[in-house]
């Protein structure tokens, strides 16, 4: 049977099981649309801005492991799509975004809504394709699933010219795929996996430093089982907060530039580091030359041969799958006969403790107004730590890291390598069509929330029961901290003046708008807001306008120059 | 220190421009690039010359390997290699000039390939060494035009990159 490239498209999604499309029509996508509306295989979210849609469908990866999928249509809508396709590149997050393209002939003319997406794209994608024969559209559809969600996920672009959806052809969608071009290396070497477990069990000073590829490679179970077995200290980056218990009293918090002190203290003078699926980026260990002043051997597992001695020298690389290795490295451990260095361990805790004693991330709990830190704790306590927590980009992204303790992986959602302002109330989006019946929150700020404040009005169509918590401290707070800290307080256009009354706004979309100025009414508000499980609850916390972010490792700076807030 | 690495990556349209846009990104230099089909012709095979530190080579090996593209890579400089280059020169070829030129172009093994009243064009194949001392042994005022292919390179002996 002869099937329309358009009908193409949409049995291709259907054979990978797709739930949601998130995407928006235009003219170069028609009949792609006009084949959704006869399908009722997956479901279609209309989005107000093709951003909000791709990272909605960014979230939805992030939150399931699921292939995320986006439609968006040539020219304008393509180029809206491209931060969003960045943002999830930068995170390693697989997904498929479907572009309409103006027809084969039109391609180089200047037609209208024409852009080079393959070329736009190219810097920001795993891979990219142009479809050019309609023959081809069913095994290209099936190499950008493959190629998005193996070995280091990421995003994946496909553009359809519109006359390649008209022509016609017989559909075969392929079982697998071989390309000899493409086959990533996902059992890590047993040779190197023995030398660094015999490093780790001879290390005096251990340390476990895990990244956002635990997260995406599933690996938390076998994470936790590893550091529990071992007894020895970890810390999470960003990316890979609630790839281990954030209440386990292993675990020293998140490190890097706004990480514990016990965490940034115990990466700077251990002397045998386990990396697990991180990067070691400049927000993590600072300045690389202040980071080697003190020697240790460094094991390094990661799915991405470049991602390893890119910016750090180590000893035992081992490219791999962090699945397969830790499981490796499980199995040779309950073999082994050698047993951590229980006397060292225990002098090393005790000098873990007393950074950890000092309390890095204590903040005035008595102040009547609201401190930002007070409203995520109580946000933790009153969704007893489950909920599905997306961040935008600032401040409020750090207090969120920092007090919100993920037990759980898949339940943070923020853009940490692209730092992509705006994410927080798509991402919000994404994961609550995944998970319907989850709590989902959005903390975000008020600069943050207006990038893609449209998306209220999705929100409203879709009967979404996100709860915002806007932490509104009438500064893009991270450029004010910084122009106080090393700009003299010159807040060079960090003022966010002429905001909108965001009770209104919210109620004018339907929703429930909430406004909270007394610490005494946050935990209260929490409750009464997360009690109305249908329905989307914007709540604007007014919150207090000095408050910084501590600790901080400065710009540049090593780890152990890292500033607390009582330093000051 | 100056690096040669040749590669084999799939013939498809936009190939190339992925290459190209990597060192670019990424800021890695990139001396002379060179593409074109092998005897299989679903496959190119490219040569490209480029510098840096052994972290830097590493790297790029890696990111070029990354590329989905990309079937096989090979840093020529891992081991034994040959490299030549293509350069057509066309110079005033007028007076002393005339028989100087030829006496040159004998001495560096060069070919003329085309003569006219007042030039030749003169073809020499070598390393790039080889053809900059070409350039810096004649009177540079002599010199029209000159265009080089970039170097390709293969290994020795029974080093072969193929599929």
């Amino acid at each position: 049977m002869q099937l329309t490239g358009a009908e193409i498209v949409i049995r291709c999604l259907h054979e990978e099981k797709v739930e949601f499309v998130f995407g928006y029509p235009g003219g170069a996508v028609l009949n792609i649309y006009d084949a959704i509306f006869q399908q009722d295989g997956f479901k279609h979210i209309l989005v107000r801005h093709e951003q909000a849609a791709v990272h909605a469908a960014d979230a939805y990866a992030r939150s399931t492991g699921k292939v995320g999928v986006a439609l968006v249509t040539s020219g304008p809508g393509a180029t809206n799509a491209v931060t969003g396709i960045a943002t999830a590149y930068m995170d390693s997050i697989p997904m498929v975004v479907l572009s309409g393209q103006v027809p084969t002939p039109a391609i180089g003319q200047d037609a209208f809504q024409e852009c080079d997406m393959v070329g736009i794209t190219r810097p920001c994608v795993k891979h990219n394709f142009l479809v050019k024969d309609v023959k081809d559209l069913a095994s290209t559809i099936k190499k950008a699933f493959y190629i998005a969600a193996s070995g280091r996920p990421g995003p994946v672009v496909v553009d359809i010219p519109k006359d390649i959806t008209a022509h016609t052809t017989k559909f075969e969608y392929p079982d697998s795929v071989q390309m000899r071009s493409y086959n990533p290396v996902l059992k890590g070497h047993s040779g190197q996996i023995k030398k660094a477990l015999k490093l780790l069990l001879e290390a005096k000073r251990p340390m476990i430093y895990t990244g956002g590829g635990v997260v995406l490679g599933d690996a938390a179970e076998l994470l936790t089982k590893l550091v529990r077995k071992l007894g020895y200290p970890m810390t999470n980056t960003l990316m890979g907060l609630g790839g281990y218990p954030a209440t386990d009293k292993q675990c020293l918090g998140m490190l890097g530039m706004h990480g514990t002190l016990e965490a940034n203290m115990a990466m700077q003078e251990c002397d045998v580091l386990l990396a697990v699926g991180a990067r070691f980026d400049d927000r993590v260990i600072g300045n690389p030359s202040h980071f080697f002043e003190s020697s240790r051997k460094i094991i390094h597992i990661d799915v991405d041969p470049s991602s390893i001695s890119k910016r750090v020298k180590v000893d035992v690389p081992i490219v791999g799958d962090v699945r397969s290795v830790l499981a490796d490295m499980l199995e040779l451990l309950s073999e082994s006969d050698k047993t951590p260095n229980e006397s060292a361990l225990a002098a090393w805790w005790q000098k873990i403790d007393g950074w950890r004693g000092r309390n890095c991330l204590s903040y005035d709990r008595n102040s009547a107004i609201i401190k930002p830190q007070y409203v995520v704790e109580k946000l933790w306590e009153v969704t007893k730590g489950e909920a599905y927590v997306t961040s935008d980009v600032g401040q409020h992204q750090m207090w969120a890291a920092q007090y919100y303790k993920f037990d759980q992986p898949r339940r943070w959602l923020n853009s940490g390598g692209l730092g992509t302002m705006g994410v927080g109330l798509p991402y919000a989006m994404g994961a609550q069509f995944a998970h319907p019946n989850a709590q989902v929150a959005c903390v975000t700020g008020e600069g943050s929330i207006q990038m893609n404040i449209q998306e209220l009005s999705t929100c409203k169509q879709y009967h979404l029961p996100i709860k915002v918590i806007l932490l509104n401290n009438r500064y893009l707070g991270m450029v004010r901290q910084w122009q106080e800290f090393f700009y003299e307080n010159r807040y060079s256009e960090s003022y966010m003046d002429s905001l909108p009354d965001f009770v209104k706004l919210a109620e004018s979309y339907g929703h429930v708008g909430m406004q909270i100025d007394k610490s005494s009414d946050v935990e209260g508000a929490l409750k009464e807001a997360f009690a109305m499980k249908d329905r989307f609850v914007f709540m604007d916390f007014i919150t207090d306008q000095k408050e910084n972010v501590f600790p901080m490792v400065p710009n540049g700076k090593g780890l152990s120059e890292i500033i607390l807030a009582e330093d000051l | 220190m100056r690096h040669i690495i040749s590669l084999l990556m799939e013939n498809e349209a936009g190939a190339l421009s992925r290459v190209a846009g990597l060192f670019s990104a990424r800021a890695y230099n990139i001396e002379s690039l060179t593409v074109a089909p092998t005897e299989d012709a679903t496959l190119s095979r490219m040569t490209i010359v480029t510098s840096g530190s052994d972290e830097i080579i590493e790297q790029i090996i890696k990111q070029l390997n990354k590329l989905v593209d990309v079937v096989k890579v090979l840093d020529l400089n891992d081991g034994r290699f040959l490299e030549r280059e293509l350069m057509l020169v066309k110079v005033k070829a007028t007076g002393a000039h005339r028989e100087e030129m030829k006496r040159m172009s004998d001495i560096f093994r060069g070919r003329i390939i085309d003569v006219a009243d007042g030039s030749y064009t003169i073809e020499l194949t070598g390393s790039g060494s080889k053809l900059d001392a070409f350039l810096e042994a004649i009177d540079k005022s002599a010199i029209l035009e000159t265009v080089r292919t970039g170097a390709s390179g293969i290994g020795r002996g029974d080093r072969i990159l193929k599929v």
